[in-house]
């Protein structure tokens, strides 16, 4: 009876799980909306220093989902440079990767003067999120830190400029 | 101001443009060989579809991809054009043969139209590529199509 049991164990131990493919295994990422508080992550950027969204509480941030394959993300770059300039203080804006390989954002990296940090997220950080299942995608967060605008796809004129005024005005 | 916005525009450019030309560019893919979402999600729900396979970014597809499709790039490299080539080995080239990506807005994806000429020059004679207008979220998992995870 004991050599039975201990066969099932076994079998719920080691074969079972094998028989889950990752993708049943996973499960769907809860939403993330305008409203609902940002969630918190803290990780190390690509210069080895910690990030921590909980650190710039009562600034308003701006978590930018980007890669180097994605040449929207890439124009844009600039613009967010000149806004982390421009509101320098009170507003502040993070790098989210999502490439593959950090050598790959380490060669973006190296090729603007980046003045915010940059840190690599995956597909765990994306669920984190809510999905990011295109770019690019970027997440205003208020100083009480909670979301206030969401952009997805490349962004129209002065659109990122108007979010930014507004959630520094309110 | 605007020299120096030109500026920063270009330079991005600059340093966007080897993501866009290594594999071509999306809409150089014939049209008779796009597949609209809603008619790939009707083809998944009477079951039995044909080969899927994912030639975007490995980040993405754990986080959302076709449920059954392979992964398989990315394919605007030479290292993902390789797994492409590793991935269809045994497939009937005859047959139905489904590519997606949906990275980023359609004219802009670096991996479909690299896929789609490496899947054509091996003889494949039936490519169906998923047509994706801006992203994976908003032209398929937002649908409410099936999505797996992982």
């Amino acid at each position: 009876m004991a050599d039975r049991f201990a066969a099932l164990l076994l079998l719920f131990a080691f074969v079972l799980p094998v028989s889950v493919s990752p993708a049943q295994a996973a499960s769907a990422p809860a939403p993330v909306m305008v409203g609902s508080p940002a969630p918190p992550f803290t990780r190390p950027g690509l210069d080895g220093k910690p990030v921590a969204l909980k650190s710039y509480r009562g600034k308003v941030v701006l978590v930018d989902f980007w890669a180097s394959w994605c040449p929207p993300c890439i124009i844009e770059i600039p613009q967010l440079i000149g806004l982390q300039k421009k509101h320098a203080g009170q507003l502040q804006v993070i790098g989210v990767s999502m490439d593959d390989d950090a050598a790959s954002a380490r060669d973006v990296a190296g090729r603007f003067p980046f003045n915010y940090p940059l840190l690599m997220g995956d597909a765990k950080f994306g669920h984190l999120y809510g999905g990011i299942l295109g770019l690019p995608s970027a997440f205003l967060i208020g100083r009480d830190g909670r979301i206030v605008k969401i952009l997805r796809g490349e962004l129209k004129p002065g659109e990122l400029d108007r979010a930014i005024q507004s959630a520094l005005s309110s | 101001m605007h020299r120096r916005a030109f500026t920063g525009s270009l330079l991005s450019l600059i340093v966007a443009a080897p993501a866009m030309a290594q594999s071509g560019s999306a809409p150089t893919i014939p049209e008779e060989a796009l597949i609209q979402p809603v008619v790939l999600a009707d083809i998944l729900k009477k079951g039995n579809p044909p080969p899927l396979l994912q030639v975007g970014f490995s980040v993405m597809y754990t986080e959302a991809h076709i449920p059954g499709s392979i992964y398989a790039g990315p394919t605007g490299t030479e290292a993902g054009i390789e797994k492409l080539k590793i991935a269809v080995q045994g497939f009937d080239k005859a047959k139905p043969v489904v590519i997606y990506c949906g990275c980023c807005p359609w004219v802009r994806c670096p991996n479909v139209a690299g896929a789609y000429k490496t899947l054509t020059g091996l003889g494949f004679t039936q490519i169906q590529v998923l047509y994706i207008a801006d992203n994976f979220g908003a032209d398929w998992a937002d649908k409410g199509y099936p999505v797996a995870h992982g």
